[in-house]
């Protein structure tokens, strides 16, 4: 039986330079890496010693806690550089392309007649697992575990996110054969939501589909389980995105790890903003500067503004992303910023500030924080854009206390740090709060397991 | 070079030094930040902070300022002279007179209330390290406006020293705090300096030195400046002058800017519509004073106390006067509404509001040596809003534990297996 979602509680940010729908290739990188800080939580063991040469699906490291879980190479060529930071603890692999790219050796398989126990050999052997995600803790899935369920989000409504529904035009094929071996990874169902009937997801068999509607944070998919089927303490769901359903189809279609995929480049400081083609981990310059930067002063977000990371023109796309965003770097001061009246700013008060006028009015906002960083003051303010069953600024103070019991009581198990973004964005005392969730699914992790 | 960068130098100047948190106090008050979001974090963030919302409760603040100023002369002069015999606004009440009176008296208090209140969290600023707090612009702000206006300065500077030390930075400064400071500084003056607070020659500036005059020896008249409940405490209600419309405007004596119901329902309308107080505890408080009013006019209808008993003054005043008269219209816009001792659930601040209300006419009917409970109510349920938090979050937690009941945990792979799967590809 699907359900459809309807939020009212929520805030849509809307930006100046949404990415234009055409595709274009992006110039094919001399570079490409894999940060390890896109995989929270897990200690790498290399395979492969510096200057190795490597196959595009090859394996590098796999995961110390874990050994079957493997992670490869997006492309083949030669690992120039392991880049180490404090206790030689690794931050990035850089793979230096070959001229042809040359596929790792893997097998297909028969998606629909292969058992679980396959499957899973096949997902992590072929560097597709770490794709798959888990909750509570939101961190790589475990693979000797078995989810109550697992969510796909195919709505995007986050500022300037690549539009799934064009993304994912002609994958269906990928999208069906991923979905259907996901299937069978769960005795439960297989939730998938889309905004509406011309998503490519709309048209999967073996799943249960769910239209969304409202404002951010309807695509959320920590929003959607919550409203579909809340996590209960010792419940684990999965979670994984359409982009990387993608890859994973392609990889049980045809055994070949293909690290294509296609983002959506967007922000006010790009000059021209579209979708381009290109590989996980290649070099953002190779697609920034084919559309051309408005300003001196910008910065380049691996990800969305809420929940991107800080990245450079010289970085490289993340493991995860299918959004890079360039706005305006806000390291200046305003006079009197804290008292006259704000028409060029969103906000989700009406204190001299007009945003409300105009819900539909598109914003140029910079990375300013627009304050100082105080104590919480205010109340009532997050749970006007928090859909969630979830008394956010409890939960964000059971976190900063490290209070176990409260954070489990409180609902920590059903959140990720992206389901604070919103509250994190609104929140007058400018408090961290993606961090603290961060922090607090950390020491839960720790010390409950 | 333009001023923008010689402040930026010499912030950078003053950076981890020990005044840095009094400079930057100043700094940020000229400009707004030059902070960007870090990373782990959203990269842009709405355009609010605390100061601006702080700004926004002074701004509602004003007009009551203002009319305080004015109506400390008009009540001065009517008090010597009599109410005049057809009032208008403009030549009774908007007077350079009247206003120069405001000047005299209200401005001072409104200098030292902040004077000594910033002095204070400066101090403290720069010993714990932190930067200077917003709280103390609103405080600041409503402690002049909550005592009466003939109280003497060096009074006022103790209790604001007592109340910012003691009911807020020993918890740790703003938001930490579990009284409102600037009704712990209040209730520090009312308890301290009991005569300075009551009676009826505290209201109207003149009465006490006319008292105290006559007390010498001199042969003039006495002025009073009996406040509508301290007429109606004394069953004097009969002598008493004051049209509804007097109430509802405000021109009245009382604390200095407690008295206009109207210009404090303005104040209270914009604060909702700029989101930055709470409806549902101006509502709800609204709503818990009319129905304590109710039940005490009941009493009276029903016959069971009669004109002799000391409560019948209080208890026959039509419920809903209550709102318009002394300070309760302006606890329950301007205190009850402080996000920080306030009940923090929306569910909790329907209870909180109400109470508020409910306790604020009860003290007042049963407390005739000093008809206001306004202030008591709001202390008391500032000490009572974490517990009915506690309630509410417990709702949340109940029903998170009945889920429980129906969870489907699946269990692991078992041990065999994940060793095979090692095996195969290591």
């Amino acid at each position: 039986m699907s359900k459809d979602i309807r939020i009212k509680k929520g805030l849509n940010i809307n930006l100046v330079g949404a990415a234009e729908q055409t595709t274009s290739k992006a110039v094919l990188s001399n570079v490409y890496a894999i940060q390890l800080s896109d995989f929270h939580g897990i200690t790498p063991k290399m395979m492969v010693k510096q200057g190795a040469e490597v196959k595009a699906g090859e394996p590098l490291f796999y995961n110390k806690n874990m050994e079957s879980m493997l992670f490869v190479s997006p492309v083949s060529g030669e690992l120039i550089e392991i880049e180490r930071g404090d206790r030689r603890r690794i931050l990035t692999l850089k793979i230096l392309a070959d001229k042809t790219q040359e596929p790792f050796s893997g097998t297909a398989l028969n998606v629909e007649n292969a058992s679980k126990e396959e499957l899973k050999a096949v997902l992590l052997k072929s560097g597709c697992w770490p794709f798959i995600k888990q909750r509570p803790y939101d961190v790589i899935a475990n693979p000797d575990t078995t989810p109550k369920a697992i969510f796909i989000s195919g709505y995007s409504s986050g500022p300037l996110q690549a539009d799934l529904d064009y993304v994912l035009q002609g994958k269906e094929k990928e999208l069906q054969a991923a979905i259907t071996a996901l299937g069978k990874l769960t005795p439960g169902k297989v939730h998938v939501s889309v905004g509406s009937g011309k998503s490519p997801l709309s048209s999967m068999n073996g799943v249960e589909l769910h239209t969304v509607s409202g404002p951010h944070p309807a695509g959320l998919v920590g929003t959607q389980i919550n409203k579909l089927d809340p996590i209960n303490k010792g419940e684990l769901v999965w979670t994984v995105t359409p982009q990387d359903l993608v890859v994973i189809g392609e990889c049980l279609l045809t055994g070949k790890f293909n690290a294509e995929r296609t983002i959506a480049l967007a922000g006010s400081s790009v000059k021209t903003p579209k979708y381009y083609t290109t590989k996980i981990g290649a070099e953002i310059s190779t697609f920034l500067y084919a559309s051309g930067v408005n300003e001196e002063n910008f910065r380049v977000i691996n990800g969305d503004v809420l929940t991107g990371s800080k990245s450079k023109p010289e970085g490289y796309l993340g493991y995860y992303n299918n959004t890079v965003t360039v706005i305006p770097e806000g390291d200046d001061y305003e006079l009197f910023g804290w008292n006259k009246p704000v028409f060029d700013k969103i906000s989700a008060t009406r204190a001299l500030t007009f945003s409300w006028l105009q819900p539909n009015k598109k914003y140029d906002l910079d990375t300013n924080t627009n304050g100082e960083h105080r104590a919480f003051v205010i109340t009532g303010q997050y749970e006007k854009v928090f859909p969630m069953d979830i008394f956010p600024m409890q939960l964000l103070k059971a976190c900063m206390v490290k209070d176990l019991d409260e954070m489990e009581q409180l609902g920590l198990y059903e959140v990720a740090p992206e389901d604070f973004s919103l509250t994190e964005f609104i929140c007058i005392s400018k408090q961290p709060h993606q961090k603290i969730i961060r922090e607090g699914l950390d020491l839960l992790q720790k010390e409950i397991g | 070079m333009s001023l923008k960068s010689k402040l930026h130098e010499l912030k950078l100047k003053y950076q981890g030094k020990k005044m840095a948190p009094a400079f930057n106090a100043f700094h940020t008050f000229l400009f707004s930040p030059d902070e960007t979001t870090h990373a782990g974090g959203t990269h842009v963030k709405a355009a609010d902070d605390l100061k601006r919302t702080m700004n926004t409760v002074i701004m509602a603040l004003v007009p009551v300022l203002v009319f305080s100023m004015f109506n400390a002369g008009y009540q001065h002069f009517s008090a010597i002279n009599g109410f005049p015999a057809d009032f208008s606004l403009m030549n009774d009440f908007l007077t350079w007179d009247n206003f120069w009176i405001g000047i005299i008296k209200v401005l001072p208090l409104v200098v030292v209330s902040y004077g000594v209140g910033l002095i204070v969290e400066f101090i403290f600023a720069v010993i714990k390290g932190h930067e200077v707090e917003e709280g103390y612009l609103v405080t600041g702000m409503l402690v002049p406006l909550i005592v009466p206006i003939d109280t003497p300065l060096w009074m006022l500077a103790v209790a604001v020293v007592f109340g910012v030390v003691i009911g807020k930075e020993v918890f740790g400064g703003t938001g930490m705090n579990i009284l409102n400071p600037a009704l712990t500084i209040r209730a520090f003056l009312f308890f301290a300096y009991p005569t300075w607070m009551s009676g009826d020659k505290v209201w109207v500036y003149g009465a006490r030195e006319r008292s105290e005059e006559i007390l010498a020896g001199a042969n003039v008249d006495a002025i009073s400046g009996e406040t509508i409940l301290g007429y109606l405490a004394q069953n004097k209600g009969a002598e008493m002058t004051y049209s509804v419309s007097d109430m509802f405007y405000g021109f009245i004596p009382g604390s200095v800017g407690e008295t206009s119901a109207f210009l404090i329902l303005l104040g209270g309308l914009f604060l909702i519509y700029t989101k930055i107080a709470s409806w549902r505890i101006m509502v709800s408080a609204v709503i818990g004073s009319l129905v304590m009013g109710l039940i005490f006019n009941q009493v009276v209808d029903f016959g069971w106390i009669g004109e002799s008993s000391k409560f019948y003054g209080l208890m026959s005043f039509d419920f809903w006067k209550h709102l318009i008269v002394g300070g309760l219209a302006f606890g329950i816009v301007y205190m009850a509404t402080d996000p920080v001792t306030g009940s923090q659930t929306n569910k909790g601040k329907w209870y909180y509001g109400f109470f508020i209300g409910f306790i604020s006419v009860m003290i007042r009917v049963f407390n005739p040596a000093y008809p206001e409970g306004v202030f008591l109510a709001i202390l008391l349920m500032n000490v009572f809003a974490p517990t009915i938090d506690h309630y509410v979050v417990r709702g949340n937690i109940k029903r998170r534990m009945n889920r429980l009941k129906n969870a489907t945990i699946y269990p692991k792979d078992s041990d065999g297996k994940a060793e095979e799967l090692k095996a195969e590809t290591v």
